[in-house]
């Protein structure tokens, strides 16, 4: 059983967390509303029930797992490079402006769109590594800025050049149909992106657990002295991890516009990019383990809409669940006390066998 | 004579579930010099700790003049008369003696100002009791090491300590400093104070101590008067086998000069010399030993000789090829490696398995990666094998590193480095913190490795060690050669010594071969 616990130790306080973090809003869900047990219900099972809105947790997470990924390959090399957020939209911008200007058979059609969408991201990377690689200067503020101009700079492009003036609001043109992302369940929305997220988490893990630069992503992380001293170049390695992640995330936004909107739709910063932090968090920067945690997530915000929807709850209810897990996953001291005593049981059980053994 | 302190029945699990002190008693007489020996890990600094009130036991107790104890935090047994100086000093460096030796009980003026006069004034005062001089107005990071342990142990002696306890004193002195030391503690016990000292160097022992306390893996395993032992009976109780530790034969004949040094300088970026017209040669088949107190330009020769770093001046070639400029990994692919000084911060990635901390200067090379991607099974194969080789202690070689103890760590770092065939080794306090065993299995593989033929270039701050195995010897001090012994048979620390201080210099000395 020790052992056992000690083996999963980190899944099964992750787990705690996120069951703390329930438990304190179905409280909260009792102290503000009328009918406690019907929100509870919607809230929790409510995504379960319509085909509909099971397939709103698969499309929306599809995106989440994009920027998680993102995110994690950055985090692994200890790189705080929170730009997915702004490769996101910026990538999504770009690539719908390509998809507009140019006529390409189908298939071809999207695949060009990713790969432009998937350099406009690397490059959007590339910048706050290179800066950081180069000066030292701090990825997070570098990227976090340059957020801001993902954001205006993809809204001069849509707005001022490829905007559909015959649309009501502020939209692109609508994309050639050869550049969508085919949607496959009628009555939904779900389209071949969920596919493309998992193919990429799956690419992820495999390059940062099974390749020479994930190793070297992994070990700068682990600590970039000890890089350095093995001989490798950090500041490549650096640079790559961030030009990857902007680079997935980039391709995540294709995705979203391609097989979701079919047009640029986006007056503000969608927010992916800081779910994606908030997923690769839950999923420890493992590119599998952010498949689940981006699932979930997807899962407590339809459970949140449905709920503002149909009972008498907000939405934001979410949030304090979602800032509650992430305090707890982040607090190193969080069950610790717990560790410490079934390692010391452990420990003491190990020597009185190996004791035994002895006489 | 009367105990001040008894521990008795202590057991200590740390969290993360090693255990260090197993059903450990022991008595300290009053007024008494009482040594503690071990090897590392043995559970010596645990013990201390459990005194000193830092950490708590699972199980035991502690009896401090005959009555018993349970101190929450130090400051409790700071209060009760119970002093401790750590190996590694816990003084603020930018403050000033006097400063230091107030912190915490400072005088004040009119209940917020510091009494400045008053600071000066009580620490001359304790100073001058004990016959200790210390320069109350320095900073403590101007001072050298030797009189910085001064100041801590004066420190505990203002708090009104009885019992002084010193973790391991003599390891950061030199022979002189060390020397000066003793005075001091035999002069502390005609006072009428206690003084429980920590020691893995058994000369010290003899020397200084009326008692003798053995520790053998986390257990005491006697406490006996110091006279009725010899240095080769303390060391046969430590180990619980016989240790040789005589210094290791000559080298057969020392081939061609390997690596060359050539009046090599460095500033560094505060316009601070750090190493001035250093000249020296390491021959194929010998070991050339580089003495001296640390920071006086080791660690900076080290990371110019390994790429880490770039020399202002000089030249530094290897088989002739002049190597200022190579990457790190240029100069390994040299069949150049390199054990660090520090190995937490540059030898190992602590959270990362052993075999990932094997393969970080290879991983790239065909038998363990093909196109890039990494061949974990023979990873694992090859990890098993230098596990067993170098008879690390881990559950698997899947583990994180920083779960091993310091010695099997150090083994790791040694595993790697020596693995990978190299030709020249640069090796840099290769036995520090790590236990007599595998300090034994170090020397010995570093020994075989110069048989073989290869050049080893080694630094360390452990006079025993350079003498044991250098086949030559220079000396450094404040960035320059002060002294080169070509003939280390009979050579003691003490010869040492004044060039380690600077105190007697050999101008223009350097380590070059002269043929």
């Amino acid at each position: 059983m020790e052992k056992f616990i000690l083996k999963y130790f980190t899944l099964i306080r992750t787990l705690t967390a996120i069951l703390v973090g329930i438990i304190i809003s179905v409280v909260l869900i009792y102290l503000i509303s009328e009918m406690p047990a019907y929100s509870i219900k919607q809230f929790f099972i409510g995504p379960l029930l319509s085909k509909g809105r099971f397939a709103n947790v698969i499309e929306n997470a599809s995106p989440m797992i994009f920027c998680g990924v993102a995110i994690a390959i950055a985090f692994q090399a200890k790189q705080f490079n929170i730009g997915a957020e702004g490769a996101f939209f910026l990538s999504a911008a770009v690539g719908t402006a390509f998809a507009i200007s140019t006529n390409m058979p189908t298939v071809l059609h999207i695949i060009m769109v990713l790969v432009v969408a998937g350099a406009t991201g690397a490059i959007w990377g590339f910048i706050p590594g290179f800066m950081k690689a180069r000066w030292g200067a701090s990825e997070l503020v570098a990227s976090l800025m340059m957020n801001y101009i993902a954001y205006f700079g993809g809204l001069y492009l849509i707005n001022y050049h490829f905007r559909d003036k015959d649309a009501g609001y502020l939209v692109s043109y609508k994309l050639a149909e050869t550049a969508w992302l085919p949607q496959f369940m009628p009555g939904t929305r779900l389209h071949l992106g969920i596919f493309l997220a998992l193919i990429f988490a799956f690419l992820g893990y495999y390059f940062l657990y099974h390749t020479t630069s994930g190793y070297e992503i992994r070990t700068t992380g682990h600590n970039q002295k000890f890089a350095k001293f093995g001989g490798m170049n950090v500041i490549k390695v650096i640079i790559l991890a961030q030009v990857l992640s902007g680079m997935i995330a980039g391709i995540g936004g294709a995705t979203e516009i391609m097989g979701l909107h079919r047009r640029f739709n986006w007056q503000s910063l969608p927010g992916y990019g800081w779910d994606g932090v908030i997923v690769a968090i839950i999923g420890r920067n493992h590119p599998i383990f952010i498949i689940f945690a981006a699932l979930f997530l997807s899962y407590l915000r339809v459970g949140g809409q449905i709920l503002n929807l149909m009972a008498d709850v907000p939405s934001e209810l979410v949030l304090v669940i979602q800032s509650i897990i992430i305090i707890l996953i982040t607090a190193e001291a969080f069950l610790s006390t717990w560790k410490n005593k079934i390692t010391i049981k452990e420990a003491e059980r190990v020597e009185v066998g190996n004791e035994s053994v002895a006489q | 004579m009367e105990n001040i302190l008894q521990v008795k029945n202590i057991t200590m699990v740390y969290p993360t579930g090693v255990i260090a002190n197993k059903d450990v008693s022991m008595d300290v007489k009053r007024n008494s010099i009482h040594a503690i020996v071990g090897e590392n890990g043995a559970g010596k600094s645990t013990l201390m700790n459990v005194i000193f009130g830092k950490i708590h036991p699972q199980d035991g107790d502690v009896f401090y003049k005959g009555e018993k104890v349970n101190f929450r935090n130090p400051n409790y047994a700071i209060k009760a008369g119970i002093g401790m100086v750590h190996q590694h000093l816990m003084l603020a460096p930018d403050l000033t003696v006097a400063e230091n030796m107030i912190l915490g009980i400072e005088p004040k003026k009119g209940k917020i100002f510091l009494d400045t006069v008053n600071a000066l004034e009580t620490t001359d005062a304790v100073s001058k009791k004990y016959g200790m001089d210390v320069p109350v107005n320095k900073k403590i990071k101007d001072l050298p090491i030797g009189v910085r342990q001064r100041v801590e142990i004066l420190k505990a002696l203002f708090r009104n300590a009885e019992l002084l306890i010193l973790d391991e004193p003599t390891s950061v002195l030199t022979p002189q400093e060390t020397e000066v030391l003793f005075e001091t503690l035999f002069k502390l016990k005609e006072n009428g104070k206690t003084i429980l000292f920590i020691s893995h160097k058994l000369s010290e022992v003899k020397k200084l101590a009326d008692s003798v306390t053995v520790m053998r893996d986390t257990r005491v395993i006697t406490t006996k008067d110091a006279a009725e032992l010899t240095e080769e009976a303390i060391a046969h109780l430590m180990v619980g086998r016989d240790i040789n530790s005589g210094r290791i034969a000559e080298p057969e004949n020392p081939g061609k000069v390997r690596l060359s040094v050539n009046n090599l300088s460095y500033i560094d970026y505060e316009n601070v010399q750090i190493l001035k017209d250093i000249n020296f040669d390491v021959r194929a088949g010998e070991i050339l030993g580089i003495a001296g107190v640390e920071g006086n330009g080791q660690s900076e020769l080290v990371n110019i000789l390994t790429g880490l770093m770039r020399p202002t001046d000089g030249a530094v070639s290897v088989d002739g090829k002049n190597i200022i400029g190579m990457t790190p990994r240029q100069i390994r692919e040299l069949r150049i490696s390199h054990i660090p000084e520090d190995r937490m911060e540059n030898g190992v990635a602590d959270i990362a398995s052993l075999e990932e901390n094997f393969i970080v200067d290879r991983y790239y090379k065909s038998e363990f990666s093909k196109k890039g991607r990494l061949n974990w099974k023979y990873i694992k194969d090859y990890s098993v094998d230098l596990i067993k080789r170098f008879n690390i202690l881990t559950q698997s070689s899947k583990t994180p590193t920083g779960a091993l103890s310091g010695g099997n760590i150090q083994k790791v770092v040694v595993a790697r480095e020596l693995s990978s065939d190299p030709e020249l080794i640069i090796a840099a306090q290769p036995t520090r913190g790590v236990d007599i065993g595998s300090e034994e299995l170090i020397h010995d593989l570093l020994k075989k490795a110069r048989d073989e033929g290869k050049a080893i270039f080694l630094i360390s701050a452990d006079l025993d060690e350079i003498i044991k195995l250098s086949t030559r010897i220079i000396v450094i001090y404040d960035g320059h050669i002060t002294k080169h012994f070509t003939d280390c048979r009979d050579i003691r620390g003490m010869d040492l010594g004044p060039y380690m201080l600077g105190v007697k210099k050999e101008e223009g000395a350097s380590g070059k071969i002269h043929s």
